[in-house]
């Protein structure tokens, strides 16, 4: 049995290690040979999966922060508090990596900072930039009491714990402004964009299946964290946030197919062709499975329900987001785009490191009640042996 | 008029300080390297170049406003400023903004209508070359009245339409055809109105929403706790919606 163990830790081991080598060989020609060298990006394909995967995604699967926090700390629901830490650390590290993932991507990325002084209220981006700016300052100082209580610092502490609420509200302020944002980006290429994915209503869409996402990847990751840690699972936690998750995805199909109806669309989406099969995938990894799973009150109740439920509603909307900017490009451009080796190395590699930052966080901060983890070195080991599986799990998809 | 000789090409390379020859000249789209192509069909030329437009979209969506509109016309690049999002590409509704993929920190490159000679009075340097007078610099209001005036002497020679009259809200390269627009790649199905307003709309709400959200929040996070205080006081124990660990 410890043989096992042991052998798994250093399987695991050698997945992150071949990662953060790939990507890291690949961050070297990125910023060697620039992105024309490291990316298949072109002048009719100027963003790609940096931006798709890294970026849109991962702002996306970092929404559990906001919406948890709201819930807590606003609507005062204080079941869901055992959950809320485990949450923050993936919104912050979520958001980290997507600062990370920014440097690759900008052609000039040691000009990040020129939003801060040159200011055009007419762009989108101006409003991403310090949204993302702004809500990762906040989410540091969400996370911060985490590791003042590891060194017990009492007085930075009283100070953050004083401020936690207005905090919070400007944490949901400024993510309801950057989720819907992302999706604000593209109301600017009418013309470009495929009419399955170009609405109107895409700063809504974006928003309301940020929320849902933020739903379940918190069922997501406490089943892991449950699993892997050895963590007793909040069982009646998750069930509510499944309960809600059927609500957000429901307002979001109605939605979403009444504005396909309205603007004429929907009848092409029963035309064969490449966007409708990705369309389809869409909907239904992302609304149809995770409702039909939802709706039945035995799958809800089961841990291993929920947690598929959420693992088809995260990956439906990561096709979601890779619709609207990849596939729903392609049709206008006339190009094909697929990521060079480069681009999936730097990407798998921010994976990684998130994984990998996750399960040293649990094992060095307190991120989860300390009843709830055990203290015994082998637990430990296990602690850390797991958290690394996790990281193949996740960039196996 | 056109007589495909491609000088303008050439002249447009030595103003903007690139390097032109026989397999450049044969290239016919526009990139980093050629921001102004002559475009062959049949016996027909056409020149594809940034429109300048009126009310740019790309220098709407530029964060940090490296791109500009100048009052006489030209929108201009200011490579100093810009961080490389690419924003501008993507949401260009001609896709005229090109990239220097080759180079380590690349510049977005594309034609800013020669604004140093415009300031200066003079023509750009496309339209002093042009041997045929086919390119033609001048005022707005005076080429679209030449424009529709050649139209309507000569029917049946042009087709119908100045385009870039009224092409997302008007651009300050206006263009003549013989031949429909589309056999240049021109899309003619692009928006009358400019594109900036398609994002402006929903940004101009922040200033209401970022007040109104934060007074609602506060609003109700004072009504939650302030259930559990009163619960509290009376002795009772909290809502059972609220119940767990305290």
């Amino acid at each position: 049995m410890a043989r096992t163990t042991s052998f798994r830790l250093t399987f695991w081991k050698l997945v992150l290690l071949f990662l953060l080598a790939a990507g890291l060989y690949a961050t070297v020609i990125r910023f060697t040979q620039g992105l024309g060298a490291s990316t298949n990006l072109s002048d009719r394909f100027p963003w790609g999966i940096w931006i798709s995967f890294d970026v849109l995604c991962g702002v996306m699967l970092a929404a559990g922060g906001f919406t948890l926090t709201a819930a807590v700390h606003i609507l005062n629901i204080k079941r869901l508090h055992s959950i809320i830490r485990p949450t923050i650390l993936t919104a912050f590290l979520g958001y980290i990596l997507v600062c990370a993932a920014l440097m690759y991507d900008l052609g000039r990325p040691y000009n990040i900072w020129h939003p801060l002084i040159m200011r055009n209220p007419h762009s989108v981006m101006f409003e991403v930039a310090y949204c993302v700016m702004l809500y990762t300052t906040v989410l540091a100082l969400e996370f911060s009491p985490i590791v003042l209580e590891r060194f017990n610092l009492q007085k930075p502490l009283k100070v953050v714990r004083a401020i936690l609420i207005p905090l919070v509200i400007c944490g949901v302020i400024l993510s309801t402004l950057h989720q819907s944002s992302l999706g604000t980006l593209y109301l600017i290429v009418p013309e470009k964009l495929h009419p399955f994915w170009y609405s109107p209503l895409l700063p809504a869409f974006f928003f309301i299946s940020a929320i849902a996402v933020g739903l379940a990847m918190t069922i997501f990751e406490s089943s892991l964290s449950s699993k892997h840690f050895g963590l007793q699972l909040e069982l009646p936690v998750l069930q509510e946030l499944g309960r809600v998750l059927i609500v957000v995805l429901g307002v979001y199909a109605i939605l979403r197919f009444e504005d396909l109806a309205n603007r004429g669309v929907l009848k092409l989406t029963f035309r064969p062709g490449y966007e409708t099969y990705l369309f389809w995938l869409e909907i239904l990894l992302g609304i149809v499975l995770p409702l039909a799973l939802l709706l039945q009150k035995r799958v809800r109740t089961s841990a291993n329900g929920l947690y598929l439920a959420a693992v088809s509603t995260v990956l439906g909307f990561i096709t979601n987001r890779m619709n609207v900017s990849i596939t729903g490009f392609e049709g206008s451009t006339g190009v094909r785009y697929f990521p060079k080796w480069t681009e999936l190395a730097v990407t798998g590699m921010i994976i990684a490191i998130g994984f990998a930052a996750f399960a040293l966080a649990v094992k060095y901060l307190p991120i989860f009640p300390k009843e709830a983890l055990g203290t015994e070195p082998v637990a430990q080991a296990e602690a850390a042996g797991v958290g690394n599986e996790a990281v193949l799990i996740h960039a196996g998809d | 008029m056109c007589i495909g000789c491609k000088q303008c090409e050439q002249a447009c390379a030595t103003q903007n300080n690139l390097s032109y020859d026989d397999t450049i000249a044969g290239e016919e789209y526009q990139s980093a390297h050629k921001l102004t192509c002559i475009l062959t069909r049949g016996d027909k030329f056409m020149r594809r170049l940034c429109m300048n437009c009126q009310d740019p979209t790309c220098a709407s969506v530029c964060p940090v406003g490296a791109l500009k509109k100048t009052a006489l016309g030209p929108v201009t690049y200011d490579p100093s400023k810009c961080m490389g999002c690419r924003y501008c590409m993507v949401a260009c509704p001609f896709s005229v903004p090109k990239y220097e993929w080759g180079k380590l920190f690349p510049k977005v490159q594309k034609c800013v209508m020669c604004p140093d000679r415009v300031v200066q009075g003079k023509q750009t340097a496309c339209a002093e070359i042009c041997p045929t007078g086919a390119t033609k610099f001048g005022e707005r209001e005076a080429l679209i009245a030449e424009a529709q005036q050649r139209i309507r002497e000569n029917p049946g020679k042009y087709v119908d339409h100045v385009y870039g009259l009224e092409e997302v809200g008007g651009t300050s390269v206006l263009l003549l055809s013989a031949v429909p627009f589309e056999t240049f790649g021109y899309r003619t199905d692009v928006s009358k109105d400019p594109l900036p307003m398609l994002t402006y709309r929903v940004l101009s709400h922040i200033p209401d929403f970022v007040p109104l959200g934060g007074m609602v929040l506060g609003g109700v996070w004072w009504i939650t706790h302030r259930r559990e205080e009163v619960a509290l006081a009376e002795g009772r124990p909290a809502e059972k919606k609220n119940g767990g660990e305290q």
